[in-house]
C-alpha cells in the first residue's frame, strides 16, 4: 500500500502526452497506462476516460490523424507504470480544430501539464491558452529529439533492435535492412528530416551542436511533388515516385559525355544535372508525373545525403543516423542515403536509420514530463 | 554597344543568317594575320579565340650623330615612326545562331592558312564539329571541359588586375573589384552550368575536382520549365527578380510564429523551400515559383561551396558558369547564400571575362609552343567590350545583350611585369587614389573632363602627322571610339574593372594607338627638350652658387615648378598653349609659398642633414623643363651626396612624358655638359632604366621586371614620385618598406578643391615606413 502511496506522489496526473507540432505534421505521443486498479478506475474522471478509449479504440481520428498501431510500445514501464505508448501523427493545419477539441472536452480540467515541442509549440501557444484555457510547456526540439531518440533506442522495439542499416547498400540485388541498437551511440551526426532538415553533431546526451541545415527537405519534396504531378499527399507522392523513372528528368554524366567522365572519376550514370533534361521542351512534353515525383525525391534525398556526408567529414563523425518523418515509407530515400554514405566516402561512412523516424521530438516531450520522476 | 552589329534576335536566325554583314574592321580583326584558332560552344553562346599580329606604328627617337654634322638642325634627336608587330589575343562571343555566318566569314577573311587545328571544348563542340570542319577546313580537336576553364581563369587572374569581384547589390557600386593578389593560388572554382562542379586549383598544372552537386543551372531552367511553362533561362531569371518567394516557401516563423532565437535563426529564414505549396488549395504564381526556385538553388551551391571551402581550408571562391555569367540576380542570391553560411569569413567572388575561360584555356592549350604564359598580357580598352551585364532598369543596353557580338582583346606587352619589391603589403597595394565607381561626383567631373579634353587631344594628334594626309579622318575615328567609351562608362562605370583617372587615361592611350598615333606630343616634347636643354648649365651654376640649405630647398622647388609644364593637365595646357613663353622663372613664381598643402620639408630637410642614402629609385614624369631643369639638378645633388640614382621612366609614350628612349638620348647630352652626370653614368651609379608602362600613371604592382631586379640588387632605399598622375591619382596612399619622397603641383582646380587646397597647390610628402626610425635619427642616437 505503501509503495502506491509513493507512486501518487511522485507521477505527474493522467493523461501522458508528448507532442511536436512541426512546419508540416503534429506527432503526439501517448501513454497508455495497462495497470489501472480498480481503485484508480473508479476515481478516474469520465473525461480522462473517454479520451483513453478514444485514443486507444480508433486507428484514425477525423479525416487526417492516423495512429501508426505498427510503431506502438508495448508493455513499457515509466515512472513505474506500465502501459502502452501510441504514436498518433495529423496535419500541422488541423492544429485549430485540435486545440478546439481540447475546449470542448474540457482538458484543461484535468490539471496536466502539456508538454510541446517544435516550432509550433511557440507559435499555437496563445491558442492553447486563450481557446482552450490550456498552459503548454515549451520544449526545445532538439533537446526533445536527441533525448527521445536515445530512450527508444534503449528500450528497444518491443524486444527488437530500433535501429537498422543496409548491408551491401551499393548493389540493389544482394542490399538487406539489417537490424542494428545504437549501443555507444556518440558522436553521431544526426540528421534530422523534417519539412526542413537540421544536422546534428551529437557528443553525449547533453552535448550537442547545429552543424547546419538546408531548407531542401521533406517539405521540399512535397511541395515540389504538388505543383508538379497535382497530387495531395505524401503518401500519394510516395507511391507515384516508387513508379517512376527519374533518369528520364535528370541528366546524367553519360547523357553528357557519353559515357563516364574519367578526368574526374565520374560513373555515366551520375546524376550531372537534377530536372536537366527538362530544359527542352521535347522532353518535357515526353515525361510522366510519375518520373518527375521520382526524380524529386531522388534529387531531394541525394542533396540530403551530399551536405550529411560534408558535415560528418568536416565534424569527422563516421556514425551518420537519419530521422525524420521524409523517411516514412521511403524505401527509396533510405537505400539512396545509405548508397550516396558508403559510395562517396568510399566505406567510410554508415548511414543508420531507426524505426520511430520522426516520433523522438514527441518521446522526448513526454519525457520532460515524466523526468522529475523518472531518475531516482 | 553601338559599334558591335547588332541583331535583331527576333528575326529567325536562318534569314538572318544569310543577311548580316559583319564589318571586319570591327569584330574579327586582324583576321588576315590570324593563326591559332580556338573555340568554346556552350549551350547558348559561341566564344571564339585566335592569336594575331598586329602591325602597329611605334614612335622612335634616334640621336643624330652631334660631331659629324652639327649644322643639320639644330634638333637633339630625330623623331620616326616604324612599324612594330605586337602580338594580340582576340576572343569574341556571339550567339549560337549566328556561327554559320560567324564561319563563312572568318572563312573568307583568313589569308594566312597554316592553321590547320582548331581546339574546341565546351558542350556543343561535337554538335559543330562537322560544320566547323567543312566550313574552315580546319581539323576540330577537341580539349577536356574543365581544364581549359582553369587554365583560362588563371590565365585572367594573373594578367587583368581588376578581374575578380564582389557584388553588392545595394551598395553604391554593385561591382567592388579586388586587387590582384601576387599569388592566385590557391582558389576555389564553384562552376554552375547544368550541374555544378567544385575545383580546387592548386597551381598552373595542378586542379582537383573536390566536389560536385546536380542541382544547378540546369535544375532552375529546367524545374522551371516545368513549375511556370517559360522556356528561356533569362526569362526565368526575369520572373524570379520580380517574385516573391515567402509565399511559397515554408518560413522559420511559419513553423515557430517567430525566430528560433536559440538557434540564432530568424524567422525570415527559409526552413522548407516550397514548403507553402503542398496543397492542393490554393494557386502559386510564376513569379514567386521562380523565385523560390532560385532560392533554393542558390543557397543550396553556396551551402555546399561553403561546406568544401572549410574542409579545404580555402578562402578565395570564384563563381562561374552560365547560371551566373553576369547576371545580377544570381550574383546576388549567390553572394547572399554564402555570407549566411560562412557568417561573412568567405565572400563570393566573380569574374569580370568569366564567360571567355574555356576558350582562353583552349587556345591556350594549343598554343603551348608559343608560351603565351612566359609573357605579361594587358587588356585592350580600345578592342574589349568590357563587362555589359547590369540590372535591366538601370541599363538600356542589356536587352541588347544576347543580340550582341562581346569583345575581348589582349596585348602581349613587350616586358614582363612584377610588383615593385618595395611594396609594404603586395596583397593590399591599389595604385589608384580614388575610385570613380564608387565615388559618383568624381566620376561625373573626370569624365566630363576628359570628354572636354577631346578636341585638344584629336586637334594634337592631327598636328603630330603633319606629313599623312589621312591623318585627320583617323584622328575623327579615335575621337568617335574614345567618346563612345566615354559613354560607355557614364553607364557602365564598372566595364573595365575599377574606373579610375588612370583608366581614362589608359584608355585614351589604348584608343591613340589603335588608330596610329602612337605619341601625338613627340614633337612637342622634342621642341621642349631642346629649349630647356640650352638652359641646363645656367640653371645648374646658379644652384651651385646658393649655400647647401638654399640649395636643398632650391633643388625641390625647381621639380615642383618643372612639374607645372605639363600638357597633360588642362588647366595648364591652356596656359602654354596659349603663352609658349611661360617660363621656368615664371613657374617658380607661379608656386605656392610653404607651408604647402602637403609639407613635409622639413623632415626632408633634417634627414638630408643625416647620411646618403644608398639608392633612389626616382620615377620621373614630363619631358622638357621638368626632366631637364627639375629632376636632373635634383639628381646630381643626389649623386654628389653619394647616393646611387635609378632613374624610372616609360617603356613606351604617354602624353608629354619623357620615354626612356628619349631619356637615354637627354641624358647623354647632359652629360656632356656636366661632369657629375658624366661620372655618374660612367661609374654606373645612375642608371636608367625602363619602367614597363606607356601610362601616364604608375602601378607599382605591374612595373618591368629588370627594373624590380636593380631595385633589388642595387638595395634601394629612397623611392622619390613625381607628378600628379603618379604622385596623386595614383600611389598618394601606397606605402612603402623604405623612405619616400611624393612631390607634385596640383594643376587642375577640382582636385585641389577635392583635397582641400587650391590650383597649383603643393604637394610634398616625405615618409618613413612605421617602425622603421629614419637613418638620419639612427645617426644621431649615438650622440
Amino acid at each position: 500500500m505503501q509503495l502506491i502511496t509513493i507512486f501518487s506522489l511522485t507521477f505527474p496526473a493522467f493523461p501522458w502526452f508528448g507532442m511536436d507540432i512541426g512546419g508540416t505534421l503534429v506527432k503526439l505521443v501517448y501513454f497508455e497506462p495497462v495497470d489501472i486498479t480498480a481503485e484508480e478506475e473508479q476515481e478516474e474522471v469520465e473525461n480522462l476516460k473517454s479520451i483513453r478509449r478514444y485514443l486507444t479504440s480508433n486507428v484514425a481520428y477525423g479525416k487526417t490523424g492516423v495512429r501508426d498501431v505498427h510503431l506502438e510500445l508495448r508493455n513499457l514501464t515509466m515512472c513505474g507504470r506500465t502501459g502502452n505508448l501510441h504514436f498518433i501523427r495529423f496535419p500541422t493545419q488541423a492544429m485549430p480544430r485540435f486545440i478546439q477539441m481540447g475546449h470542448d472536452k474540457n482538458f484543461s480540467s484535468l490539471h496536466t501539464t502539456l508538454c510541446a515541442t517544435g516550432g509550433g509549440a511557440y507559435k499555437f501557444e496563445n491558442d492553447f491558452r486563450t481557446m482552450a484555457d490550456l498552459e503548454l510547456l515549451k520544449l526545445d526540439e532538439l533537446d526533445c529529439l536527441i533525448r527521445g531518440l536515445l530512450y527508444v533506442d534503449r528500450v528497444s522495439f518491443n524486444g527488437h533492435p530500433e535501429g537498422y542499416y543496409f548491408q551491401n547498400p551499393s548493389d540493389t540485388q544482394s542490399c538487406v535492412k539489417m537490424p542494428c541498437t545504437l549501443d555507444n551511440p556518440f558522436p553521431m551526426l544526426l540528421v534530422n528530416i523534417g519539412s526542413g532538415v537540421s544536422i546534428l553533431a551529437v557528443y553525449s546526451e547533453n552535448n550537442y551542436k547545429r552543424v547546419t541545415g538546408t531548407s531542401l527537405g521533406g517539405g521540399t519534396f512535397l511541395g515540389l511533388c504538388c505543383l508538379l504531378t497535382g497530387c495531395e499527399t505524401f503518401e500519394e507522392a510516395l507511391e507515384m515516385a516508387s513508379k517512376g523513372d527519374s533518369t528520364n528528368v535528370d541528366k546524367l554524366v553519360k547523357d553528357i559525355y557519353g559515357g563516364d567522365y574519367e578526368r574526374f572519376g565520374l560513373q555515366g550514370s551520375a546524376v550531372a544535372s537534377s530536372f536537366g533534361h527538362m530544359m527542352s521542351k521535347e522532353k518535357r512534353d515526353s515525361i510522366s508525373k510519375e518520373d518527375l515525383a521520382r526524380a524529386t525525391l531522388v534529387t531531394i534525398t541525394n542533396n540530403i545525403g551530399s551536405i550529411a556526408r560534408m558535415c560528418a567529414v568536416n565534424e569527422k563523425i563516421e556514425r551518420v543516423v537519419f530521422v525524420g518523418n521524409f523517411l516514412r515509407i521511403n524505401t527509396v530515400s533510405t537505400k539512396l542515403l545509405a548508397y550516396a554514405m558508403d559510395f562517396w566516402s568510399k566505406g567510410q561512412l554508415r548511414a543508420l536509420f531507426l524505426e520511430h523516424e520522426g516520433y523522438f521530438g514527441a518521446v522526448g516531450a513526454l519525457m520532460e514530463l515524466l523526468k522529475t520522476t523518472e531518475d531516482p | 554597344m553601338a559599334e558591335c552589329v547588332r541583331l535583331d534576335s527576333s528575326t529567325s536566325s536562318h534569314t538572318m543568317d544569310k543577311s548580316i554583314t559583319l564589318p571586319p574592321d570591327e569584330i574579327f580583326r586582324n583576321l588576315e594575320n590570324a593563326k591559332r584558332f580556338a573555340i568554346d560552344i556552350g549551350g547558348s553562346l559561341t566564344k571564339l579565340a585566335y592569336y594575331s599580329t598586329v602591325q602597329h606604328k611605334v614612335a622612335k627617337v634616334r640621336s643624330f650623330d652631334h660631331a659629324t654634322k652639327e649644322a643639320a638642325s639644330d634638333k637633339l634627336y630625330e623623331i620616326s615612326v616604324q612599324e612594330e608587330v605586337t602580338a594580340r589575343l582576340h576572343f569574341i562571343k556571339f550567339e549560337n545562331a549566328y556561327i554559320e555566318t560567324c564561319l563563312d566569314f572568318i572563312k573568307d577573311h583568313l589569308v594566312n592558312t597554316d592553321t590547320k587545328v582548331i581546339k574546341a571544348t565546351g558542350g556543343g563542340a561535337h554538335k559543330f564539329k562537322e560544320l566547323i570542319e567543312r566550313k574552315l577546313g580546319l581539323k576540330v580537336d577537341k580539349e577536356d571541359e574543365m581544364t581549359c576553364l582553369i587554365k583560362g581563369c588563371n590565365f585572367v587572374l594573373r594578367n587583368i588586375p581588376h578581374e575578380a569581384f564582389v557584388y553588392a547589390k545595394h551598395a553604391d557600386s554593385e561591382f567592388r573589384f579586388q586587387t590582384t593578389q601576387p599569388d592566385i593560388f590557391p582558389y576555389l572554382l564553384v562552376n554552375i552550368g547544368s550541374g555544378v562542379s567544385i575545383v580546387k586549383v592548386e597551381s598552373e598544372d595542378k586542379f582537383e575536382r573536390i566536389g560536385g552537386s546536380s542541382i544547378g543551372g540546369g535544375t532552375f531552367w529546367g524545374l522551371g520549365a516545368l513549375l511556370t511553362k517559360t522556356k528561356r533561362f533569362d526569362e526565368l531569371l526575369q520572373l524570379a527578380s520580380k517574385g516573391q518567394h515567402t509565399s511559397v516557401d515554408m518560413l522559420v516563423k511559419d513553423i515557430y510564429g517567430g525566430s528560433y532565437g536559440s538557434l540564432g535563426l530568424t524567422g525570415d529564414l527559409i526552413a522548407s523551400s516550397f514548403g507553402k505549396s503542398a496543397t492542393a488549395d490554393k494557386e502559386f504564381s510564376k513569379e514567386d515559383m521562380a523565385k523560390s526556385l532560385l532560392h533554393m538553388i542558390s543557397n543550396d551551391i553556396g551551402q555546399l561551396a561553403c561546406l568544401y571551402a572549410k574542409l579545404h581550408n580555402l578562402s578565395r571562391v570564384y563563381f562561374g558558369g552560365f547560371f551566373i555569367r553576369g547576371h545580377p540576380v544570381t550574383m546576388h542570391t549567390i553572394t547572399y547564400s554564402i555570407n549566411f553560411f560562412t557568417k561573412g569569413e568567405v565572400q563570393a567572388l566573380f569574374l569580370r571575362h568569366e564567360g571567355y575561360l574555356g576558350a582562353i584555356g583552349a587556345f591556350l592549350k594549343g598554343a603551348e609552343e608559343d608560351n603565351p604564359n612566359q609573357y605579361s598580357w594587358g587588356e585592350n580598352y580600345a578592342g574589349s567590350s568590357g563587362l555589359m551585364s547590369v540590372s535591366p532598369d538601370m541599363n538600356p543596353m542589356q536587352r541588347a545583350r544576347s543580340g550582341t557580338f562581346d569583345m575581348l582583346e589582349m596585348d602581349r606587352l613587350e616586358r614582363q611585369l612584377v610588383n615593385l619589391p618595395l611594396l609594404q603589403d603586395p596583397s593590399s597595394y591599389i595604385p589608384d587614389t580614388m575610385d570613380l565607381t564608387e565615388d559618383a561626383l568624381a566620376r561625373e567631373y573626370w569624365l566630363y573632363c576628359f570628354e572636354e579634353a577631346l578636341d585638344g587631344v584629336v586637334k594634337r594628334a592631327v598636328a603630330s602627322q603633319p606629313d599623312m594626309p589621312e591623318a585627320a579622318q583617323r584622328a575623327e575615328k579615335f575621337r568617335q571610339k574614345y567618346r563612345h567609351k566615354l559613354q560607355t562608362l557614364r553607364q557602365q562605370p564598372f566595364a573595365y574593372g575599377s574606373l579610375t583617372v588612370r583608366s581614362l587615361l589608359d584608355t585614351r592611350e589604348h584608343c591613340l594607338n589603335e588608330f596610329n598615333f602612337p605619341d601625338p606630343y613627340s614633337k612637342i616634347k622634342q621642341k621642349e627638350n631642346d629649349m630647356a636643354l640650352k638652359y641646363y648649365q645656367k640653371a645648374v651654376k646658379s644652384l651651385e652658387e646658393l649655400s647647401w640649405e638654399q640649395r636643398q630647398f632650391a633643388l625641390v622647388r625647381g621639380v615642383l615648378a618643372g612639374n607645372v609644364f605639363d600638357w597633360g593637365a588642362k588647366a595648364v595646357s591652356d596656359v602654354l598653349e596659349s603663352d609658349p613663353e611661360f617660363g621656368f622663372e615664371e613657374a617658380k613664381r607661379q608656386l605656392e609659398e610653404r607651408p604647402w598643402l602637403v609639407d613635409s620639408y622639413d623632415q626632408w630637410f633634417e634627414r638630408l642633414k643625416g647620411p646618403p642614402h644608398k639608392c633612389a629609385l626616382f620615377f620621373v614624369d614630363n619631358s622638357g623643363v621638368d626632366i631637364i631643369l627639375g629632376v636632373m639638378p635634383f639628381v646630381r645633388e643626389l649623386l654628389s651626396r653619394g647616393t646611387e640614382v635609378v632613374l624610372a621612366s616609360n617603356s613606351g609614350p604617354a602624353l608629354n612624358d619623357v620615354t626612356n628612349g628619349e631619356l637615354q638620348i637627354l641624358t647623354e647630352r647632359i652629360a656632356a655638359m656636366d661632369p657629375v652626370i658624366q661620372a655618374g653614368l660612367r661609374e654606373d651609379r645612375l642608371m636608367l632604366v625602363q619602367s614597363g608602362s606607356s601610362s601616364p600613371c604608375l602601378d607599382l604592382s605591374r612595373l618591368d621586371k629588370v627594373l624590380a631586379m636593380v631595385v633589388r640588387e642595387r638595395q634601394t632605399d629612397l623611392v622619390i614620385i613625381e607628378g600628379m598622375g603618379r604622385a596623386i591619382h595614383t600611389n598618394y596612399y601606397a606605402m612603402l618598406s623604405c623612405e619616400s619622397l611624393k612631390m607634385a603641383v596640383i594643376k587642375n582646380s577640382w582636385l585641389a578643391d577635392r583635397l582641400g587646397g587650391k590650383l597649383f597647390s603643393v604637394v610634398f610628402k616625405y615618409e618613413v615606413p612605421a617602425g622603421k626610425p629614419s637613418q638620419h635619427s639612427a645617426a644621431l642616437s649615438p650622440l
